[in-house]
């Protein structure tokens, strides 16, 4: 057997962190209370945050890493892993996150950037990090970053799934290019999207990303998750979707179960029934109108 | 020979890409209906154990499942699964299966930055490397049940019966023998 070095050893175990929370919806709580109840419903993991993105795109100004105080209370709260975010490019705020022993951090294009040219060099952590991403290309420049794992874009708050199905279905369209090309074209390939040459190698020889790829922004409905599956998510981040409907607790368990159900139309009809009221949402070209704000654009 | 893997959350391709390597059959459990085929086996993968703890209650599979395994059809539980077979969880409440007369600390290694690799030895098998995720370990075991794995003073892997679990996850490495050692529990139950 390979003898692999420390590093590499800890970014096998992250990447496999990932694996574990496949087929499993994580969820966005800002309080104690909420993540029991995400904890309660099915949630695999929960990301701490102030504010939801709904939220943050009302409030406008500057968005930051949430109170390590705060975080640490939903950490005491529940048993499943904690994630939080972090600005794109602050090292400092994922530095804080990796001191109080977050399970994963999320680079985030939801919060105001810290950098806007360079990420957070993150393969000099040993605590590890998702990304979005809206294409192959960006996917890979975060992989090469050290992300291991990665999600879609969306463009979070809205409660619009729009922006997800794009990107993951181009990400599955890039791949599907790359996998059926010449080895001798790869090199071109991977230039003119602007991703490094061996990971560009690795998924031209293997057909699928080297870590795992989640649906995020703009899920609300355990029907927009079931899509994203069938699209060939590996799981589902739900934000502002749950604790902005009418009701949380019976919303988030439904999610859970159409995620695992995917493909099963009768399952997914009975657990889409009597939900109350969906997130409100706003669509993106509102957003464009309301105050300019396309998260997704951030971070590329 | 046939075995089921339960699908509801969590690393449960590993496993089937594992069997698939050994040119066993398998097929997916996420639904009642799925429990009514026939399987020699069955397979609880690693994932969140309060999450697969949750669907099979809810989704009305945990009794028939502890039943099937009482009466005395194999299975093999990595990390989560683990945690689900077992019948006391130290300070949990996670819904759980229980046939196996052990009890097991959840997150006993701490948080992700607790996760990591060993080299251990398991049964008669000598030497495998163990991939502990944000493991479990046995805290102690009743009667009657084999310790087949140990790592700096914690149980890893038991056995009892037919019933099989480990806290780290063979399916994440290439070495297949954890699995071999299952096949053969399956193989003798059958004829």
């Amino acid at each position: 057997m390979k003898m692999l070095s420390s590093d590499e050893n800890r970014y096998g175990l992250n990447r496999e962190l990932a694996q574990m929370l496949k087929s499993g919806v994580i969820m966005d709580v800002t309080t104690p209370e909420q993540a029991r109840i995400a904890e309660e419903a099915g949630a695999c993991a929960v990301m701490a945050l102030e504010r939801i993105p709904a939220d943050i795109r009302m409030a406008g100004g500057v968005s930051r890493m949430s109170d390590p105080e705060m975080i640490r209370g939903i950490q005491d709260a529940v048993s499943i892993p904690v994630m939080a975010k972090c600005r794109i490019g602050h090292f400092v705020e994922a530095q804080i996150l990796e001191a109080i022993e977050i399970d994963y951090i999320d680079e985030s294009e939801v919060l105001s950037p810290a950098d806007d040219v360079h990420h957070i060099d993150k393969s000099t952590f040993k605590v590890p990090f998702v990304c979005g991403a809206r294409n192959l290309g960006e996917a890979l420049r975060r992989i090469g970053e050290g992300a291991s794992m990665i999600r879609t874009k969306g463009e979070p708050g809205t409660g619009d799934i729009v922006q997800a199905v794009s990107h993951m279905r181009a990400m599955n369209q890039d791949i599907a290019a790359l996998s059926s090309i010449r080895r001798d074209e790869v090199h071109e390939f991977a230039k003119r999207i602007g991703a490094p040459l061996d990971l560009a190698m690795y998924v031209h020889d293997h057909g699928r990303l080297p870590v795992v790829n989640f649906a995020a922004g703009g899920v609300a409905t355990p029907a927009d998750a079931a899509l994203m599956m069938q699209l060939g998510a590996d799981g589902v981040f739900v934000g502002s979707g749950i604790f902005r409907s009418g009701n949380p607790e019976k919303r988030a368990a439904a999610i859970v179960k159409a995620v695992t159900n995917f493909d099963d139309p009768t399952i997914l009809a009975e657990v889409s029934s009597g939900l109350g009221e969906a997130m409100v949402g706003i669509n993106k070209d509102e957003i464009e109108k309301l105050n300019n704000i396309k998260m997704a654009e951030r971070g590329q | 020979m046939i075995i089921g893997v339960l699908a509801l959350q969590g690393a449960f391709i590993e496993h089937e890409a594992v069997l698939k390597r050994l040119h066993v059959e398998c097929f997916e459990i996420r639904k009642p209906s799925d429990l009514d085929r026939r399987m020699d086996g069955l397979i609880i993968p690693g994932g969140e154990s309060t999450v697969i703890g949750k669907l099979l209650v809810d989704m009305d599979m945990m009794n028939r499942i502890r039943k099937m395994i009482l009466d005395g059809m194999p299975v093999f539980g990595t990390c989560a699964g683990m945690i689900l077979l077992a019948r006391n969880i130290v300070d949990g409440t996670v819904g759980s299966i229980g046939t196996m007369p052990v009890t097991v600390r959840r997150n006993a290694y701490g948080r992700q930055l607790g996760s990591f690799s060993a080299d251990g030895s398991f049964g008669d098998l000598g030497g495998i490397q163990m991939r502990f995720i944000r493991a479990p370990y046995v805290d102690s075991v009743d009667k009657g049940v084999e310790i087949l794995s140990v790592h700096e003073g914690k149980i890893v892997a038991v056995r009892y019966g037919n019933q099989l679990a480990t806290a780290f996850h063979p399916e994440l490495t290439d070495d297949d023998r954890v699995h071999r050692y299952f096949l053969s529990i399956v193989e003798s139950s059958t004829c």
